[in-house]
């Protein structure tokens, strides 16, 4: 089904060309903004480092934008390739725990066999505090 | 500029503000959509039940409140929702975490069977129709208590929706004027709770304890069909006592198995619903009326000054008893919710539907979960008022304590006194003595087969009722004066039991049965 559903992508693209770019145009203008990657980076926590990764970025949308010319109109969504899985119930039993000494070597601070973190989340710097992004 | 008064108008909820100029229309928020699991935008206009008001006086304007309500509920299992790890209240720090609660890399979710029959049971409780196929999502946001970044829920598609939760509430002045409201269960959902912060504000830094991260909770959805403090509290107690009938969950406030979210706002009856916003950390049953009331009156006072409610999240300060903004939740979350992609969909059958050879360990019928649910509170309530012949508020006031219905119970089995009159005894004297002496029903010196023996003799009218009385409190006496060994009252040490409370002379009677205290 997945196959077939990017073949028929293909088959669109290929031969709606002169149909396609309209659609594109219409997608395409919707340009990556400033605040976006700002937004994006403050949800994610990556870093958007230079125009080039931007301009990844956008081409990466224009390529997942050619999907919408398929036509799926009553066709339900596939969420998962698992869908056709049995999910596996587990008993209620306790058979894991008892490993904080373990776990706790992974942190890079520890008080008292509790992790220790910064109070609250360390707020990301606002658009206009931050050095203009195109010279990092 | 006078002081601004708040009144009520009448039971059915409506709220009048009495200022200067009072009337004008300024400061309506515009209603708004939230990206939060499951919450429905409030765009419509509310239907309101209208019940007789008072006429407002020239110049005032009613305001009507919508509260609605996100619980979350501790499953009552063994191990945790998608791990082997134990789920309990106190422990270790950090000694009930698998790798998977730690989020370490190349662990997978594990689906606990007992979760699943819990929401299941809970959804039939609440009349909800089951979701046949239900699927999991991951909630994305940073904090430190998530050590994956993510929480998986059920956003897309819960376990259980469309359901609805009866619940009473007393209107007028007299406790024996109780009606029947009903609120809307939007929906059931499966859910991982996150771990436990510890803030150290004089080191400026948080200590993180995960021993709590990943236990199955259930979120129910309540409707906006709330109107005030009052009405969301009976709901919140009539839901608790569901869950703990199903045995679902322990739901006890105090040890965090149970917390509410409220999200309210206000609006002039027939106009559109105003800005709502969000009350967090409503850990309390007893200040829970107390917040959102706070609340509902500070979003009017703000608007009829003119101000404007934002869509914002805050939360009740106990101390100050008032709800402040919270850090840490500047605008508007993004949750980017996307399915769980390791967990495939949750599929439950039912007698018809069951796959013929199926793993019995590996399918969940709905309906032997129905057959095996435990009696509801209401029934067992109205079963009561049939066979007893009481009334409706003594039903209540048994169920409201732990214990006291099994006790009252065996008192009946073995009296033969009228109901009525061990309805009457129980409920106030007895009950009025336990609550004097600060005692549950479960440390109650006095036994069933006790009570009833001295409503027997009251029965037989042996004794006046004041005697009886003064029997009843002079037992517990005697019984600790034996056993004490005769020390003069001045000599006798207040003892304090791991509950923190210190109670005179009856307590020791327990120490010296129970020596663990």
């Amino acid at each position: 089904m997945w196959a077939r559903a990017v073949w028929l992508g293909l088959r669109a693209s290929a031969g709606g060309r002169r149909g396609f770019p309209s659609k594109a145009a219409h997608q395409g203008s919707r340009r990556v903004t400033a605040e976006l990657i700002e937004h994006l980076e403050r949800l994610a926590l990556v870093d958007f480092g230079s125009q080039e990764a931007v301009a990844r970025l956008e081409k990466a949308i224009a390529f997942a934008d050619r999907l919408r010319a398929v036509d799926t109109d009553g066709v339900e969504p596939m969420e998962s390739v698992l869908e056709d899985r049995c999910l596996y119930l587990r008993s209620d039993n306790v058979v894991e725990g008892n490993c904080a000494e373990e776990l706790l070597q992974n942190s890079h601070r520890v008080v008292e066999e509790y992790f220790v973190a910064p109070p609250g989340n360390i707020s990301w710097p606002k658009l206009d505090e931050k050095e203009p992004f195109s010279h990092r | 500029m006078a002081t601004p008064m708040l009144r009520w108008c009448c039971p059915g909820r409506r709220w009048i503000f009495a200022g200067i100029g009072g009337g004008s229309r300024h400061g309506r928020g515009v209603p708004t959509g939230s990206t939060s699991s499951g919450k429905k935008g409030q765009s419509s206009v509310a239907q309101q039940p209208l019940i007789t008001a008072q006429k407002p006086r020239k110049g005032e304007r009613e305001w009507a409140a919508v509260v609605g309500l996100e619980i979350h509920a501790q499953i009552a299992s063994n191990s945790k929702l998608f791990s082997g790890s134990q789920v309990d209240f106190a422990a270790p720090p950090n000694s009930l975490v698998s790798f998977f609660d730690a989020s370490l890399p190349g662990t997978l979710p594990v689906l606990n069977r007992r979760c699943v029959e819990a929401a299941v049971m809970t959804g039939l409780a609440l009349d909800c129709h089951i979701n046949r196929k239900s699927l999991f999502d991951r909630k994305h946001y940073f904090y430190a208590d998530l050590p994956a970044g993510y929480q998986i829920t059920q956003q897309r598609l819960p376990i259980a929706v469309n359901g609805s939760l009866a619940y009473s509430v007393c209107v007028g002045k007299r406790w024996s004027q109780m009606v029947t409201r009903t609120v809307g269960v939007k929906q059931i959902q499966l859910e991982q709770d996150s771990g436990k912060s510890l803030h150290d504000n004089l080191r400026s830094q948080t200590l993180i304890d995960l021993n709590r991260a990943g236990v199955g909770l259930l979120e129910v959805v309540l409707e906006p069909d709330m109107s005030c403090g009052e009405e969301a509290a009976a709901a919140v107690r009539e839901l608790q006592l569901i869950l703990q009938a199903l045995g679902t969950s322990q739901a006890n406030m105090a040890e965090g198995q149970l917390r509410v979210d409220a999200n309210i706002s206000v609006h002039h009856p027939g106009e559109p619903l105003g800005v709502r916003t969000e009350v967090k950390n409503l850990n309390s049953a007893r200040f829970l009326a107390k917040a959102i009331d706070y609340e509902i009156q500070r979003q009017i006072s703000e608007l009829e000054n003119g101000g404007k409610i934002l869509n914002e999240t805050r939360s009740f300060d106990y101390k100050l008893g008032c709800t402040v903004p919270m850090r840490d939740k500047e605008g508007k979350q993004d949750y980017r919710f996307m399915p769980e992609p390791n967990l495939p969909p949750l599929l439950l059958y039912d007698s018809g539907s069951l796959p013929t050879g199926a793993d019995p360990q590996q399918v969940i019928d709905i309906d032997q979960l129905r057959e095996r649910l435990p009696e509801l509170p209401r029934v067992t309530r109205e079963k009561l008022v049939r066979q007893y012949g009481m009334l409706p508020e003594h039903s209540f006031a048994l169920l409201n304590e732990v214990g006291l219905l099994e006790f009252f119970q065996n008192v009946i089995k073995e009296t033969r006194a009228e109901p009525k009159k061990v309805t009457s005894w129980v409920l106030n004297t007895f009950l009025g003595f336990l609550k004097q002496q600060n005692l549950a029903v479960s440390e109650s010196p006095v036994t069933p087969s006790a009570l009833a023996e001295l409503l027997d003799l009251l029965d037989r009218k042996a004794i006046s009722s004041s005697a009886a009385k003064q029997a009843q409190c002079v037992k517990t006496r005697k019984n600790s004066i034996l056993i004490k060994g005769g020390l003069p009252p001045h000599l006798q040490p207040h003892l304090t039991v791991s509950g923190g409370r210190k109670v005179p002379g009856t307590q020791r009677t327990l120490t010296n049965k129970h020596p663990e205290g």
